[in-house]
């Protein structure tokens, strides 16, 4: 039983320092770097779980595609962050302030945390020996809580419909390549063949 | 002596020996699959030489066959330059993540019936997170390399990748919605009929196995869809800065990865390690042999594409990326769904 305690505080440790080097590391691509090595060691922690297929998910998902993105954009953006931090010690108090009224109204909204019981009771039953991880996530997926999954891809649907709309522009004067037309394009419409009369070329051509 | 409340002799038989074991057998995979990348290297360089009407590397060794590992000692002996104006740290990790993910993959490939370093409930899904996570090695490069060649490279790299990943997550799906089953062991298993080779999956899903082998050249970052390092337009693309052994370790890294995908088409498409004919003198050859022999089948397509293909022009790649590949998988996942429900065949 140990060594699944050790690996839960080699990812859990490596977790929140790479967590905490995301704020606070200088260069914004170092710090979605940090982030990727975050949800990574995530992963592992949902492996130690027993939830395979939800840490791989979180990797194809988060790292594969997501943070791919993020890392693209940060890149491109030439962010100068010393500038950004140098009003940092100006703006502390108000930052403690804030960060102080968060975390007294999270422990309060944690202490009066009521679970329904019938959630604790599915929490602690076990998945059924003979039905691996990804079936049994299917099996409630699929039927119990279908509408909601549905619910879920149209609203992704809609998001993404509305992400084309705002950036798909038809400007007028483009020339765009035409896949269909150049492939039925044949000898007969493509080239003329001409004699041409040895001194004289050709009358419409020649100037 | 006790620890942890377990004697010894339960650590020994409980973790130390099954360590060891894993161990051992990790070690054993990394030699032959080197020595193998070495050799389709190789490979590869010969068979391209071959349709131009060359010889290709001949010189070291009888029939050059030593070639691959001559350039080996000549990088690993060469003194490695890091750029002033590079980002040192990120610099010096690009290589090695790509070399390290490219490797990671093997551990859940069977290469014979049993014969697999980690059998996992969710192969599949692994190797495609792995395989994903491939594209990280080529962008911390181009950005790390703090020049214009490798950025560009990195921008074009980002894009082609994500791009391929999503037909080859639905041609995947459409495999798994035959088998039932994420465990790469198991799709082989489910290809076990006896129809032989006209029963893998590569005959009844063969719009997909097509799908799939062009998603894993654009994937690859092979020719034709090698814009990554395209020597017209970026000289060497991300690896314009790199020389000596971080280069070889891209290399390795690019190599490793091409052996995955032939890997992984010969597990989905042609049956792993399942004889072609389920009869006798067929059955008596180790699965291992077969396994390789279609590995190295799908390896010599990959080289022939590099050897025929001129190159794409980028907005050809994403076009056939997202309006082609994309609707016609998609599509394919609905159909092989619906005929598998409507005719009773669908898995359990």
């Amino acid at each position: 039983m140990i060594f699944p305690a050790l690996f839960f505080y080699l990812f859990a440790v490596l977790c929140v320092g790479s967590a905490f080097m995301v704020i606070a590391a200088r260069n914004p691509v170092h710090s979605v770097l940090f982030l990727i090595l975050a949800f990574v060691n995530a992963s592992g922690l949902f492996l130690l779980m027993g939830a395979e297929f939800l840490a791989m998910i979180l990797v194809v998902v988060y790292v594969g595609a997501v943070a791919v993105l993020f890392l693209f954009v940060v890149m491109m953006l030439d962010v100068d962050f010393a500038e950004l931090k140098q009003g940092f010690l100006q703006y502390l108090p108000v930052g403690a302030l804030v960060a102080a009224i968060l975390l007294a109204e999270l422990m309060m909204v944690g202490g009066a945390w009521v679970i329904n019981p019938a959630v604790v009771k599915a929490v602690v039953a076990p998945i059924p020996g003979n039905v691996t991880n990804t079936e049994a996530l299917g099996l409630v997926l699929y039927t119990r809580y279908i509408h909601y999954f549905q619910l879920a891809g149209i609203v992704l649907l809609v998001a993404m419909i509305g992400a084309i709309v705002l950036t798909l522009r038809h400007k007028p004067n483009i020339k765009r390549q035409s896949i269909p037309d150049q492939v039925a394009r044949t000898k007969a419409t493509a080239m003329e063949v001409r004699k041409v009369a040895s001194g004289q070329g050709l009358k419409e051509t020649a100037q | 002596m006790t620890f942890a409340g377990m004697t010894f002799a339960e650590i020994w038989t409980g973790y130390l020996w099954p360590l060891i074991i894993m161990v051992a057998q990790s070690v054993l995979l990394l030699v032959i699959l080197l020595v193998a990348v070495a050799y389709i290297l190789l490979a590869d360089r010969k068979i391209w030489a071959a349709v131009q009407i060359r010889r290709g590397p001949n010189v070291v060794g009888p029939w050059g066959l030593f070639q691959s590992f001559a350039d080996l000692l000549k990088f690993v002996l060469k003194e490695p330059i890091i750029p002033a104006g590079a980002n040192k740290g990120v610099f010096i990790l690009a290589p090695l993540v790509s070399c390290v993910l490219a490797l990671a993959a093997w551990a859940v490939i069977p290469t014979a019936a049993g014969w697999v370093i980690a059998d996992i409930n969710v192969g599949v899904l692994y190797i495609f997170a792995i395989s994903s996570l491939g594209v990280y090695g080529i962008i911390m490069a181009g950005w790390a390399s703090n020049s214009k060649y490798p950025f560009l490279a990195a921008l074009r790299s980002a894009a082609q990748m994500v791009s391929y990943e999503v037909s080859i997550g639905f041609v995947i799906i459409t495999v798994l919605l035959c088998v039932g089953s994420l465990n790469l062991s198991a799709i082989v298993e489910a290809q076990n009929t006896r129809f032989g080779l006209l029963g893998w999956y590569w005959l009844p899903l063969l719009p997909m196995f097509v799908v799939f082998f062009v998603s894993a050249l654009a994937e690859t970052n092979r020719p034709p869809f090698d814009l990554v390092e395209a020597e017209s337009e970026l000289v060497a693309g991300f690896m314009v800065e790199y020389g000596s052994t971080p280069y070889m370790m891209f290399m390795l890294g690019e190599y490793v990865a091409i052996a995955t995908m032939c890997a992984m088409a010969t597990i989905l498409f042609l049956g792993g390690w399942l004889p072609p004919v389920p009869v006798a003198p067929f059955t008596w050859v180790p699965g291992v042999i077969w396994f390789t022999l279609k590995a190295l089948f799908m390896f010599f397509l990959f080289a022939m594409a590099k050897a025929i293909v001129p190159r794409y022009r980028y907005d050809q790649l994403m076009r056939l990326g997202w309006k082609v590949f994309l609707p016609l998988s998609l599509a394919m996942v609905v159909i092989v769904a619906a005929v598998l429900q409507f005719a009773g065949l669908a898995p359990k």
